[in-house]
């Protein structure tokens, strides 16, 4: 019988990296009702850049930071029950922006019917709705065994990093991520997958998932 | 006599590795993968002094590194031109166009002078702010890509001069913002390019803590004592003397020292009366140091952030405020307006404090000042902030991805 690092994967694991350019929208929101209607009419890449694209660029905060939209609700309009309401929003629970989307309106909506005088207030700070356009872009690097995978992730950038463990469910339409969903698939590791799929990306940052990664395969190496 | 560290040789890619780590940089190579041998041309208005031509400078040799043929041109023109393009400028952020009519036509004839003195057959054109926004008529076609990349803040423009600029701006493919409060409702895409400061240059990168001291003592300030830094030109907008009342406020708790750091006053006949206003406000306080800097302070600026213990930005109207930028990388505490792009820098309470007046700035910095271990942790948070979104690194990234994406367009 193979050992695991003598073991090769029937498919390579491909990695590869996503550049995005923020798109300024024609919305904005001055209070939360106005968010409500911007979450109900924005586009799905607009969902995208304020939650899952949000979390990428504020990797390195670890405590108290979740979605662009939990931010403003605290840091513009003061109301942090609905803050954390929205913040609590698990990316992980979702495979398409639609079922996000819902959440969020239900969520911001319950609020506004509660608190109609709260809701209208004028935030401090406009809300801008934004949304991006990815570019996907191989980084040349495959790995076949779990030894090429490991060095492959020790150099990998933010950006892949991210686009391979955070966006990947949103493509793969399943509760995983790219890592897992090879381990799994090619190489037959399934209790591996699980474990890479229970780091938590809220509360760590993406060197710290990347740290947590490369030491689960490690003692999945170990003799 | 102070020692200036010695001068370093322009940095090349490799040298950013550093910085942002090899993946990243191995991810800018792979992204200019696909346009390798493509043509970009920038045009500004000025080769030295601004933060264009600051950026410019680092970006382009960076880029011919990618092996993109990178091409800049500068502008030409007269007095009365740059006079029309500065009351442009100022009109563009919110004030009254008194110039005459005629000054319109004058600005097109410019435009139409450089237009026929530049090559334009890039495959993308970056046209940097209004003064050579005509440019565009140079399209012949729709050859090329080409771009607006707006530096200022257009949320309440002067709706005379924008009124006039507009119709240029509407035959670019795409216009670019520093923030989305800057943009205006066009019939084109727009997108958010955040400005960049480079870590390597000599306002930011690490300094010998002997040259701090040098600095520091080469103007009479205290080393043992708290600082409290602002660095900006001495402009109203930066409400240096808001900044000399929030200090008031905060010497009754604590005994530190006040540094308004900037230029401006020489060349500005505004600039003059404002640092005379300043001083007026300082009242012959020892601990207020105002240090009307000439424009090759680079150095000693990145020493004053250094030593200090928290940095101001209390800004009446801002663009993006690089110099909060600056303070962030050098893990400095922030206390700053919410105003322009400042917000986009300083999350309250994660990367820095936001404050609304003189008292909100003031309390923020008693706190800062009383409490190192939270000074410490926004400064380490918005230090992260910086290397992630505002290195120069992440805006050659944002080049790339734009080229790529309207290369892509084109194929589809």
């Amino acid at each position: 019988m193979k050992s695991v690092e003598e073991t090769r994967a029937t498919e390579p694991f491909e990695f590869a990296t996503a550049s995005y350019l923020v798109l300024i929208g024609n919305q904005s929101a001055t209070n939360l009702f106005e968010l409500q209607q911007g979450i109900a009419d924005c586009s799905d890449a607009s969902i995208f850049y304020h939650t899952f694209q949000s979390l990428g660029r504020h990797h390195f905060l670890t405590e108290g930071f979740s979605n662009d939209f939990a931010q403003w609700v605290l840091g513009s309009c003061n109301r942090p029950a609905l803050a954390e309401r929205v913040a609590s929003l698990d990316i992980r629970d979702y495979v398409s922006l639609t079922e996000l989307r819902s959440d969020l309106r239900r969520v911001v909506a319950e609020y506004c019917q509660a608190h109609p005088d709260a809701a209208s207030q004028s935030a401090f700070e406009t809300f801008f709705f934004c949304e991006t356009a990815e570019e996907r872009v191989p980084l040349g690097r495959v790995a076949w065994t779990l030894e090429e995978f490991r060095e492959g992730l020790r150099e990998l950038p933010h950006a892949a990093l991210q686009f391979h463990f955070i966006t990947s469910r949103l493509r793969l339409h399943l509760r995983t991520n790219d890592f897992s969903h090879w381990l799994s698939a090619n190489l037959g590791l399934e209790e591996l997958a699980r474990q890479l799929d229970q780091i938590d990306i809220y509360t760590t940052t993406l060197d710290g998932a990347r740290d947590s990664i490369v030491r689960l395969v490690e003692r999945e190496l170990a003799p | 006599m102070t020692q200036a560290p010695a001068a370093t040789r322009p940095a090349g890619l490799s040298d950013y590795v550093g910085v942002v780590g090899a993946g990243e940089i191995a991810e800018l190579r792979a992204l200019a993968t696909r346009l390798r041998g493509r043509s970009v041309q920038m045009v500004n208005s000025t080769a030295v002094g601004g933060g264009v031509a600051e950026i410019l400078t680092r970006m382009v040799p960076l880029l011919q590194e990618l092996e993109i043929g990178v091409r800049w041109d500068v502008m030409t023109g007269g007095e009365d031109f740059f006079a029309i393009t500065k009351a442009f400028h100022n009109a563009l952020h919110g004030e009254s166009f008194k110039l005459p009519g005629e000054s319109f036509q004058t600005f097109l004839d410019y435009n139409a002078q450089n237009r026929a003195r530049m090559k334009f057959d890039a495959d993308f054109t970056m046209i940097h702010d209004p003064q050579p926004v005509a440019l565009i008529e140079a399209r012949s076609g729709r050859e090329g890509h080409w771009f607006w990349r707006c530096h200022i803040d257009l949320s309440q423009p002067n709706r005379k001069v924008w009124d006039f600029l507009e119709p240029f701006v509407d035959r670019y493919d795409a216009a670019i913002f520093s923030s989305p409060s800057f943009a205006r409702r066009l019939p084109i895409p727009q997108y958010l390019f955040y400005p960049s400061i480079d870590p390597l240059s000599d306002k930011n990168r690490e300094l010998e803590p002997e040259f701090i001291a040098q600095t520091l003592r080469r103007f009479g300030i205290d080393s043992r004592r708290p600082i409290v830094t602002q660095v900006s030109r001495f402009d109203r907008l930066k409400d240096p003397a808001g900044v000399v009342r929030a200090y008031r406020i905060v010497r009754r708790y604590v005994d530190c020292q006040l540094v308004l750091a900037g230029g401006g006053a020489s060349d500005d006949p505004e600039g003059g009366a404002v640092l005379a206003e300043v001083r007026t406000a300082a009242e012959k306080d020892p601990d207020i140091h105002i240090l009307d800097l000439p424009p090759w302070s680079a150095l000693e600026v990145n020493a004053l952030q250094r030593a200090s213990t928290v940095i101001v930005q209390k800004s009446l109207r801002e663009g993006f405020g690089l110099t909060v930028t600056e303070a962030l990388w050098k893990k400095k505490p922030v206390v700053a307006a919410a105003v322009g792009g400042i917000p986009s820098q300083v999350i309250h309470k994660h990367t820095g404090m936001l404050a609304h007046s003189v008292e909100g700035t003031a309390y923020q910095i008693r706190l800062l000042l009383g409490n190192p271990a939270i000074a410490q942790r926004l400064g380490e948070q918005g230090h992260e902030h910086v290397r992630e979104n505002f290195l120069i690194t992440s805006d050659i990234r944002r080049h790339l991805t734009l080229f790529l994406h309207f290369l892509r367009g084109n194929e589809r």
